[in-house]
């Protein structure tokens, strides 16, 4: 179980998340959406303990990231996997050296072992065949299986997701939620995903929190959140402008006089 | 006017504070990643197929550039000495001007100085673009640590190849030196190479490559930091590789000052 109690984080003067709590339960997908900058990332970044907070405490199956040691949090990292917005594969290794760096660094297994391992997992994201290419040569839809395949050689308890389907074609983003979804169901992995893509977020989640503000301001399962009386809440999810939600858009009133002045409307 | 100098002073002063504290936190935090990078050395295994590679991309890669500046900095040294000595009618001491010259200053800095152009930049840029692609933070999830990983067979690859680098420097000066002493000047080659050893004591050759040694740790853990603490995009990067270009010129020819004050006027 992951629990996030009372996290507060500022960079300088901004304030990015302020006395955050959600508790993310064993096996279960929980997705956080959220305007871009809003802090998703950082969330997660707290979670694997990249990021310390300014207050508040991120517990992992009972240990304290937030204030563990250097050896203490390395325990604690090799029960995760986390797949990066942009993949964040080593430039200077092949897709094969990517995955094989975990196994290589952790366990004791033989070369023949590593290999085994190393190709059961391209198998299970669909990159067979690619072992000897450089992360340059890649697709980013690509890039992201073979980010996913290093964060699963480890066998991990939980897989972290920052944005896994940002800048993907909809057909590639449905073949990463798929494969989300697989996860959960053969592995059993507890999940937490940040994405602004409500429709991925609808086919993998188990449960949706949506962080504002630097707070999370509702967490419900897909049809709750879709029923939500919450304003802020119905106008992310449908993806409007007009709304509560104001910070970082554009005054209407100047779009307006720009529209009339230019003969069209908006 | 009381009050605006005043208040001048007052900003001056706490510009000045400010920038000290920032120039003890950037000594403090190098200081912190060399000791880092020891104990990376001593704790744990070297991945010896990075401390190779970089070793080549250091040594290797360096050795024809090296060459050409020392060569003709010891021709340039001869021709200057010997324009001078020729009005005391010494030019036979021009060889030993000349080895000490090089063996002492400027084959241990003109080698660090290339070094810290060619390879440090090259670091900076390299770990700066792993920082914001992100490529750290997943060294960093997959519990290994980015010191040891990535700064340990760097640290090790200059400390072999900047001594090994200086020492072919040596050679190649003192060599420009006697080209220009006997075709140019008409010194017999023997009375040159005699000269050249007469000056030249361990102490030279030693305080030498002990300065190649400390300049060695400077350009890596500066090139290092700086990789490390990159921001932001391309940007980011490129200021990243000019600080740790300028910080380690200006950190090598302090410590050669430092250095040379040591071995010449304390440590007689």
């Amino acid at each position: 179980m992951i629990e996030i109690c009372g996290l507060s984080k500022a960079f300088g003067e901004k304030v990015v998340l302020e006395n955050a709590n959600l508790t993310i339960q064993r096996g279960e997908t929980m997705v956080v959406i959220g305007r871009s900058g809003s802090g998703k990332s950082v969330l997660l970044k707290h979670v694997i303990g990249l990021i310390k907070p300014d207050a508040g405490t991120v517990t992992v199956e009972g240990v304290d990231v937030s204030r563990a040691s250097g050896s203490q949090l390395d325990q604690v990292r090799l029960k995760f996997g986390m797949l990066f917005q942009g993949a964040a594969l080593f430039d200077s290794m092949t897709v094969f050296e990517n995955v094989a760096f975990p196994l290589q660094e952790h366990t004791g297994m033989s070369g023949a072992e590593i290999e085994q391992r190393v190709h059961e997992c391209l198998e299970l994201v669909g990159l067979s065949g690619v072992e000897d290419l450089e992360p340059a040569e890649l697709s980013g839809g690509m890039r992201k299986r073979a980010g996913l395949a290093r964060a699963l050689a480890v066998k991990p308890e939980i897989i972290l997701y920052d944005e896994p389907t940002t800048g993907l074609d909809p057909i590639m983003a449905d073949v990463i939620n798929d494969l989300i979804v697989a996860l959960r169901d053969r592995l059993k992995v507890t999940s937490v995903v940040v994405t602004h893509d409500m429709r991925s977020a609808y086919k993998v989640a188990d449960h949706i929190a949506m962080l504002y503000n630097g707070g999370i301001v509702e967490v419900g399962t897909p049809p709750q959140i879709k029923a939500s009386q919450n304003p802020l809440v119905q106008q992310f999810i449908q993806g409007q402008a007009v709304g509560p939600i104001q910070e970082g858009l554009p005054d209407r009133r100047i779009l307006a006089r720009w529209s009339s002045r230019h003969g069209g409307s908006l | 006017m009381i009050a605006r100098l005043s208040s001048s002073f007052l900003q001056t002063t706490a510009a000045a504070g400010a920038w000290a504290v920032e120039l003890c936190w950037y000594g403090g935090s190098l200081t912190l990643l060399l000791a880092q990078t020891i104990g990376g050395l001593v704790a744990r295994p070297l991945r010896r197929q990075a401390f190779v590679y970089e070793l080549w991309k250091i040594g290797v890669q360096s050795w024809f550039i090296v060459a050409i500046c020392s060569l003709f900095i010891g021709m340039v040294l001869a021709f200057q000495s010997a324009y001078q000595m020729q009005q005391l009618s010494a030019e036979i001491y021009i060889a030993s001007l000349v080895s000490l010259s090089v063996v002492r200053e400027i084959g241990p800095v003109i080698t660090a100085l290339i070094v810290a152009g060619r390879v440090g930049s090259a670091i900076a840029a390299e770990l700066g673009t792993m920082k914001v692609t992100e490529q750290i933070d997943a060294l960093r999830t997959l519990a290994a640590d980015p010191v040891r990983f990535l700064v340990v067979p760097r640290f090790l690859a200059i400390l072999i190849g900047l001594p090994v680098l200086t020492l072919w420097a040596d050679a190649l000066g003192i060599l420009g030196g006697f080209l220009v002493g006997t075709l140019r000047l008409d010194i017999l080659p023997s009375l040159y190479w005699k000269m050249t050893t007469l000056a030249l004591v361990f102490k030279d050759l030693f305080s030498g490559l002990l300065k190649s040694v400390i300049f060695a740790m400077i350009i890596c853990v500066v090139s290092c930091f700086e990789g490390f603490r990159t921001e932001g995009g391309a940007e980011g990067v490129g200021r990243s590789t000019t600080a740790a270009v300028v910080s380690s010129f200006l950190l090598i020819i302090a410590a050669d000052c430092l250095c040379t004050a040591l071995f010449y006027f304390v440590w007689r």
